[in-house]
């Protein structure tokens, strides 16, 4: 007797527009070793056909890298935000529903709209206010602990898992995220960054900056660059609350 | 005077450097990405950026670099480009650190260096093994304050169709695609600058992003700009093959004293540092790679007489490896589950980057007027064969040629320029249009992402590390044979927002032609330099095999040490390949063998 082939099942959440209303549609693809959820949706662009045999559009979804640093592929994976290239099929729990992340204005299916992500990266001026790209002298030597630490920082990838797991990201509240949020605590740490370190703290003062931050603890779990995203925003909970008392007694 | 507005479209290292000069010289740019800028490509370069920075006490010299690259590139670079790019790297690497790149450092805080492939001394820049992530962050930070200061204005998720040129046949803007609401737009620019990457998903899995297919550089070859080189493909060493795609795991891996072997009567065999004592497991890419084909294929020694060999880090400590090389030792745990800090990893090569390109001078502009091409996209610097840790190098270095040449250009040129009319700038957006609603009507039995997974296995098959003229043939015959089969390419997406199939499908007639170029020109060059291996056939078209070893063609520098240069014949849609000179009078062409220590 022939041995039943293996199959992955798949329940994903599609939109067809940013104002249409959501529907599922299911999806079987036969199953390999090593597949993860970015492979199998390849496989569905490949035979666009869902359980029941419609043939319908190919699910749309954005990636790039494959291998968990561009930030692309992230969405909502049996209820947890994370990257879709390296969730491995083995280590799910089928039918794998995937949804988008919907603290995000959705675009259509799993593609979402990030973009104010990198607005609030604006707000929180994360830069080095550098003269210019040409060369002025050496750059300062750095501690290497402290380097150390900005690279953890540095890894970041705008993916947005830890603004779709806070309860204070949303149409409720405007906080900005831990991820901008945090990204301002790094540039506070470099030798020249820190000059500005004051701007970047009363960027996070205002409306949506660090008070808005509930301490869910939500963010660091669903890192998937495992940015230990709590303790820098208590960091920078103290370094602003230092500064809001300065601000108080130079009045 | 109204400031001159440059396009850059692509928004890595290369494109991101450009952008910032332009807006340091005093343009404007509109910035076009198919992803949010942030999230290109170049952030999976790990293992670090070249720079003589001589701080390991190995008395390094910017010659040394200069003479490594173009004896690494077999004497196919351009010798004054690969000059200034090294003489310039040392300077890129302190902004880089101003701008707060947070690179590894020793004890004393000073940037540390590693050892890289093709190198005998120290002088790989690196942050952990996630070097270009770093790199690109720091520009792309720097590109937002411009955002802010108004210098810049981004295009994200639009895509690049095409160039428009005026009645004298000078590019004077693009026709581009908005991704989510389809709509199809013209926009002018006194200049354009192509910063679009490379063509990896040309061979489908590759260690490429999927964003990396070359439809841009196709594109602008089917509207007149040369191509060179383009047989040049480098295939890296060290890859975890996959379904999806293979990912990389940095020469940083051997240059932190990874050792590559595998079992060989009962007994680890240590090949490369076998067949090459002098440079071990660091020889260039298309070396290792070359070796570990021979191995698996010829000597049938792979894992399992699997396509695999070991790649071990399992003999260095734990703590050094997670400091040095922690990134991509996360990646080999996450996606094969098995942990390099205790067993081998398993790898095999993938083909990973073009040395060839859009064919530029060494200011990088094309052979149409107003526009340019910059990094990996272009075919500058890096001759037959790229040196790990040049590339980064490249892209950025590239951009702050590219940049200011731009606005230079402009300033010089823009005045003399004849008029462009309002109804010549829509006729070529209508061209677009009309063919993008084609494109969502087609109805055809087959399908585009299948055609594309063929066309990558043959690519694999005939185009990568060994060739021979017969597989050429049979190559150029089947890529034909695709580019037909892609009229009868069927969509079941009609709709007309967000239709990421049609636009594949635009972008996989693209691939085809490109891959038509690749195969012409390895076709064409009869002799083996670099990453263009190709195997004698007899008269009967058989391998020559003598002593059991295959005979490729020598090097042939009377012949072909001139730059390939591949012309787009929009008759038959073919390429035609002819030769160019290029520079390489500063270091006479000598015998490449790594064998043996390098003699200069």
């Amino acid at each position: 007797m022939a041995e039943q082939k293996k199959t992955v099942k798949f329940i994903i959440e599609r939109q067809d527009s940013p104002t249409s209303k959501p529907y599922t549609q299911e999806f079987e693809i036969p199953y390999r070793p090593a597949l993860n959820v970015v492979a199998s949706l390849m496989e569905i662009q490949k035979n666009p056909v869902t359980t029941d045999g419609k043939k319908v559009a190919p699910v749309v979804w954005e990636c790039n890298c494959l291998e968990k640093v561009c930030g692309a592929c992230m969405m909502v994976i049996n209820g947890r935000a994370r990257q879709a290239c390296c969730a491995l099929i083995d280590e799910l729990e089928q039918p794998i529903r995937l949804q988008p992340a919907r603290t995000f204005p959705v675009i259509r299916d799993l593609l979402i709209d990030r973009s104010v992500m990198f607005e609030s990266l604006k707000r929180v001026q994360a830069w080095v206010e550098v003269d210019g790209s040409w060369e002025v002298k050496d750059a300062p030597i750095q501690n290497p602990y402290t380097a150390t630490t900005a690279y953890e920082i540095s890894h970041c990838m705008t993916c947005g898992c830890c603004l779709e797991a806070c309860p204070n990201v949303g149409p409720q509240s405007d906080f900005i995220g831990a991820s901008p949020s945090v990204q301002a605590y790094l540039f506070n740490l470099h030798p020249l960054g820190k000059f500005d370190k004051e701007k970047r703290l009363e960027a996070l003062m205002g409306k949506g900056g660090i008070t808005s931050c509930g301490n869910s603890q939500n963010c660091v779990e669903v890192c998937p660059k495992n940015i230990k995203l709590t303790t820098y925003l208590a960091q920078l909970n103290r370094d602003v609350n230092k500064h809001a008392l300065k601000n108080i007694f130079n009045k | 005077m109204a400031k001159n507005k440059i396009i850059v479209v692509g928004g890595g290292l290369s494109g991101l450097m450009a952008t910032l000069k332009i807006c340091e010289a005093g343009g404007e740019v509109d910035l076009f990405s198919y992803c949010p800028v942030k999230r290109s490509h170049s952030l999976c370069a790990q293992g670090g950026i070249n720079a003589c920075m001589d701080t390991k006490g190995e008395h390094d010299s910017i010659y040394e670099h200069f003479d490594d690259t173009v004896y690494g590139g077999d004497f196919l670079a351009d010798q004054l480009a690969v000059k200034g790019m090294v003489e310039a790297a040392p300077k890129l690497i302190k902004m880089f650190d101003r701008m707060g790149v947070p690179f590894t450092r020793t004890p004393e805080g000073v940037l540390d260096l590693r050892n890289f492939g093709g190198q005998k001394n120290k002088r790989t820049c690196f942050a952990g093994s996630t070097t270009g992530q770093q790199l690109l962050y720091a520009l792309d930070e720097q590109v937002r304050r411009w955002e802010v200061k108004g210098g810049v204005t981004k295009y994200e998720f639009w895509e690049f169709v095409k160039i428009f040129k005026d009645k004298n046949g000078v590019c004077r803007g693009i026709i581009a695609q908005s991704m989510n609401s389809m709509e199809i737009k013209a926009f002018k620019a006194d200049v354009v600058i192509l910063a679009t990457g490379g063509p990896g998903q040309v061979f489908g899995r590759c260690t490429a992003s999927t964003i990396c297919n070359g439809s841009a550089v196709s594109a602008v070859y089917q509207q007149g700009a040369k191509i060179a080189n383009p047989e040049f493909i480098q295939i890296h060493p060290t890859a975890i093959p996959g379904s999806d795609k293979n990912r990389l795991m940095s020469e940083a891996c051997r240059g932190e004293g990874g050792r590559v072997w595998v079992y060989r009567d009962g007994k680890p065999w240590y090949f490369l540092e076998d067949m090459y004592p002098a440079y071990g497991n660091l020889v260039p890419r298309d070396v290792a790679s070359r070796a570990i084909f021979k191995v698996c294929v010829h000597m049938d020694l792979g894992i399992n007489h699997d396509r695999r060999v070991y790649l071990d880090l399992s003999h260095i400590p734990a703590d050094y490896l997670e400091r040095k090389l922690g990134g991509i030792i996360e990646i080999y745990t996450e996606f094969v589950g098995k942990d390099p800090r205790k067993v081998p990893m398993e790898i095999f090569p993938s083909v990973h980057y073009s040395m060839g390109g859009i064919y530029v001078d060494r200011k990088h502009f094309t052979n149409i007027p107003g526009l340019m091409a910059s990094g990996e996209c272009d075919h500058q610097y890096h001759g037959a064969n790229r040196l790990g840790a040049n590339s980064l190098l490249s892209a950025a270095y590239s951009g702050t040629v590219s940049g200011p040449e731009a606005v230079k250009w402009a300033k010089e040129n823009v005045s003399k320029l004849c008029e462009i009319t309002d109804a010549e700038i829509e006729a070529a957006r209508k061209e677009v249009q009309d063919e993008y609603d084609k494109i969502r009507q087609m109805n055809g039995p087959e399908n585009a992402h299948k055609l594309h997974q063929e066309m990558g296995e043959i690519m694999y098959e005939y185009v990568s590390i060994e060739r021979d003229n017969n597989g050429l043939d049979i190559c150029l015959g089947k890529l034909k044979e695709i580019l037909k089969r892609w009229e009868n390419i069927g969509v079941t997406d009609h709709g007309n927002w967000a239709n990421q199939e049609a636009m594949f499908v635009r972008q996989l007639r693209n691939m085809i032609i490109y891959a038509m170029a690749i195969t012409k020109s390895a076709r064409s060059r009869d002799e083996s330099r670099g990453a263009h291996a190709k195997i004698m056939l007899d008269e009967n078209g058989k391998r020559i095999e003598k002593d059991g070893e295959l005979q490729f063609y020598p090097r042939n520098d009377e012949k072909f040490m001139f730059t390939s240069v591949v012309s787009f014949d929009a008759a038959t849609e073919e390429p035609v390949v002819t030769y160019e000179e290029f520079e390489h009078s500063l270091i006479k062409a000598r015998p490449r063998n790594y064998a043996v220590a390098k003699k200069e």
